[in-house]
């Protein structure tokens, strides 16, 4: 067997159980934004629809990628845009230095940008003595508590609000004791805008990429992006390949989706629109591969990269709400997280797709209908045949396989045991058996069916 | 009209009751029922735990058992799902597809083959439905609280017939209970937590029984309501629908 990498989702999310009114208050919380959300959805007729019509235009986005990325990068340097490629993480990650360090700056803020978490751009930068402030306010809180965010959307959902205002009172000096969200979020832009006025770079990420304007729309509900953007002399986007879409007609379609999909609004409070530098301005896009050109040729996963990170799959998944978004170990977790993940690196993300019920409700919530669960399944059983799976299961799965396949030794197999159950019932109630830890086993009955069939019925 | 009765392999050892209860509820309603000796599993745990490739010796056993009915029926949603879209027999393509045809799950073999209108039987219980996941989502039995959608439920629609029934409304119509297949154990604390949240919902409205079309679920619920020394039963909802009217 080949070692599965450190961390183990499993293990993780049984600490995150050790408190479990805290367990509790997490899955009330993601749920009432999944309930915001069905409120939301409800709203609107066509939602199914409008689904529909999303997926299809992902799907042709992704068949026609090579074209769509070519048109956009000729339109965003006619509008006066720098456009970079980037194949690697690294690469993306040494463009973005070089660029900063082009300007002799070494301090920046960023709005929020899944794909340079992905990247592990902070990190990159922080070693070249670059400071990145965060300037969305859930990141900037996990940022000051040097933790990942734990949620594509809502990045400090596991934090409360009693212990946000004691990392402020620690970070940023505000009173002890006080957790006003009011207050705080003051205190936070107070300490923001002194960023915002003495940082030459800002970084964005991308939420769309429109191939035939050249333009980058950036959803945000704190307006972090459009202050840090005009308020610098360098604007640089960081955004995977996949955010390509062919047309504002398009965008009109996904800008409905997203909101309601991730927040339950209608809309983002700003849609902003960032197509040209004012005079002046350097406006770069980096446009990061990392591995999604070559998941774009598996007909089993191709479709993650329809993607909008909306994360909805992340708030109806009944085993986030009760895991937390840490014990997922990678920038993107959830549902979403669990199928992207092994694409780059399946010894450490093996354990992922095995994090789920494959109940389905991911795959019933995404609005771009990525068939979330079904490819749970498929990494599964491609986890196993690349020999990721644990030698007691591979030999409790083969022992399982002989007896359940041949009707003789089933039939003999369950009489003894449940016989040997009924007389010595320790020899499964005992602390090898996760089942028993917190469950009854089931009683054994004096017959099953298939023996009290043989005596009641005549075939 | 032959019915090939597929009872799990969990259900045939531990709740031989359940498959009492489906075997006298089809011959109630006129149907010719045989139990083929040799079936035994699905192959469903192994394939959901990413072996289905040591699923085909369970899958050629599957065919052999009721390649030759009419229908096929089984008192589990996930298990008839797994046959539905994991059956894998290279060179049996044509039998896989057929198989896949005309296996039901019973609640939707009622009210969807037999198009039944009415049922002799009495549960005089406050009773909450556990909707399983693979049944609901995977079979569309029931709509789906993501999806906006009219609503429809088979099995609140054979409920309705039961005399003295009442169904009870739960906080969250559709959650998933954790169990999983090897999920409950690979993956413990979760599994435990979504059960007991489960459970909490319908003691908040007062449920005397929980019913599901999946053992598999109420297994699971059941253990940690024995744990818990709870009052509350699970019972599966061929055992309500043929409990007769007194």
């Amino acid at each position: 067997m080949k070692e599965r990498g450190g961390k183990d989702h499993a293990k993780l999310a049984e600490r995150f159980n050790e408190d479990e009114p805290r367990v509790d208050w997490h899955d009330k919380t993601l749920w009432f934004v999944r309930e915001k959300r069905d409120k939301a959805a409800w709203q609107i007729p066509e939602w199914e629809q409008l689904r529909e019509r999303a997926s299809h235009i992902k799907n042709t986005v992704l068949a026609n990628l090579h074209d769509l990325l070519l048109q956009f990068e000729s339109n965003a340097e006619q509008n006066g845009a720098i456009v970079h490629w980037a194949e690697t993480a690294a690469e993306h990650n040494e463009i973005v230095r070089s660029i900063i360090a082009r300007h002799g700056v070494n301090r920046i803020v960023k709005s929020k940008s899944m794909l340079t978490e992905e990247c592990h751009l902070n990190e990159y930068l922080e070693k070249h003595e670059i400071e990145v402030t965060d300037t969305d306010l859930g990141e900037r809180i996990v940022q000051l508590a040097n933790e990942p965010p734990s949620h594509i959307v809502l990045p400090c959902i596991h934090w409360k609000k009693e212990e946000i205002g004691d990392l402020f009172h620690k970070h940023l000096g505000t009173p002890a004791g006080n957790s006003d969200p009011a207050f705080l979020t003051a205190a936070a832009r107070q300490h923001l805008r002194d960023r915002f006025l003495t940082s030459r770079v800002a970084i964005t990420g991308g939420n769309f990429a429109v191939a035939d304007t050249g333009e980058v729309v950036v959803c945000t509900n704190e307006g972090n992006a459009d202050l840090g953007v005009q308020l610098s002399d360098v604007h640089i986007v960081c955004m995977g390949i996949e955010k390509i879409i062919p047309s504002r007609d398009d965008l009109a379609i996904f800008l409905r989706l997203l909101a309601r999909s991730a927040t339950g609004q209608p809309i983002t409070t700003y849609s902003s629109h960032f197509r040209r530098p004012r005079p002046g301005q350097e406006m770069h896009i980096v446009l990061v591969d990392n591995g999604r050109s070559t998941r774009l040729g598996s007909d089993d996963y191709r479709n993650a990269l329809k993607c909008i990170r909306c994360a909805a799959c992340f708030n109806t998944c009944p085993v986030y709400r009760r895991s937390g978004g840490h014990s997922y170990h990678t920038a993107i977790s959830g549902p979403i997280g669990s199928i992207l993940a092994p694409w780059g690196d399946m010894k450490k993300y093996a354990d992922l797709p095995f994090a789920s019920t494959l109940c389905g409700s991911c795959s019933n919530v995404c609005p771009v209908k990525i068939n979330i669960h079904e490819q749970l399944y498929r990494w599964r059983q491609d986890l196993v045949k690349q020999g990721y799976a644990p030698t007691s299961k591979k030999i409790g799965m083969n022992a399982m396989q002989t007896v359940l396949s041949n009707p003789g030794i089933f039939r003999i197999g369950g009489w003894l045991g449940r016989k040997l159950l009924k007389r010595f019932p320790f020899m499964v109630n005992n602390r090898f058996n996760p089942w028993w830890w917190q469950r009854d086993m089931p009683e054994p009955p004096a017959t099953s069916f298939r023996e009290w069939f043989q005596k009641n019925r005549k075939q | 009209m032959t019915v090939g009765l597929f009872i799990p392999c969990y259900v045939d050892q531990f709740y031989p009751q359940v498959g009492i209860a489906t075997l006298q509820l089809l011959e109630k309603c006129g149907v010719t029922v045989e139990f083929p000796p040799g079936q035994t599993c699905c192959g469903q745990p192994m394939a959901n735990a990413g072996f289905e490739h040591l699923t085909d010796k369970c899958s050629q056993q599957f065919i052999k058992s009721f390649g030759s009915y009419d229908y096929i029926v089984s008192p589990s949603g996930s298990c008839v799902l797994h046959v539905k879209e994991h059956l894998h027999v290279p060179g049996s393509e044509r039998q896989v597809q057929s198989i896949a045809n005309k296996i039901f799950e019973l609640t939707e073999f009622l009210t969807d083959v037999l198009k039944i209108k009415a049922l002799n039987s009495s549960f005089k219980h406050k009773v909450g439905l556990h909707q399983s996941c693979h049944g609901q989502r995977g079979l569309k039995l029931s709509q789906m609280s993501e999806l906006v959608a009219s609503p429809f439920s088979k099995s609140e629609y054979l409920l309705s017939m039961v005399k003295g029934l009442e169904l009870i409304a739960l906080d969250r119509k559709d959650e998933c209970c954790g169990f999983g297949g090897t999920f409950c154990v690979s993956e413990e604390a979760v599994s435990v937590k979504m059960g007991k949240d489960r459970i909490a919902d319908h003691l908040l409205h007062d449920a005397a029984y929980i019913t599901g079309n999946d053992m598999s679920c109420l297994m699971h619920l059941e253990g940690i309501l024995k744990r818990q020394k709870r009052k509350v039963q699970v019972i599966h909802i061929a055992e309500i629908l043929n409990t007769p009217h007194t």
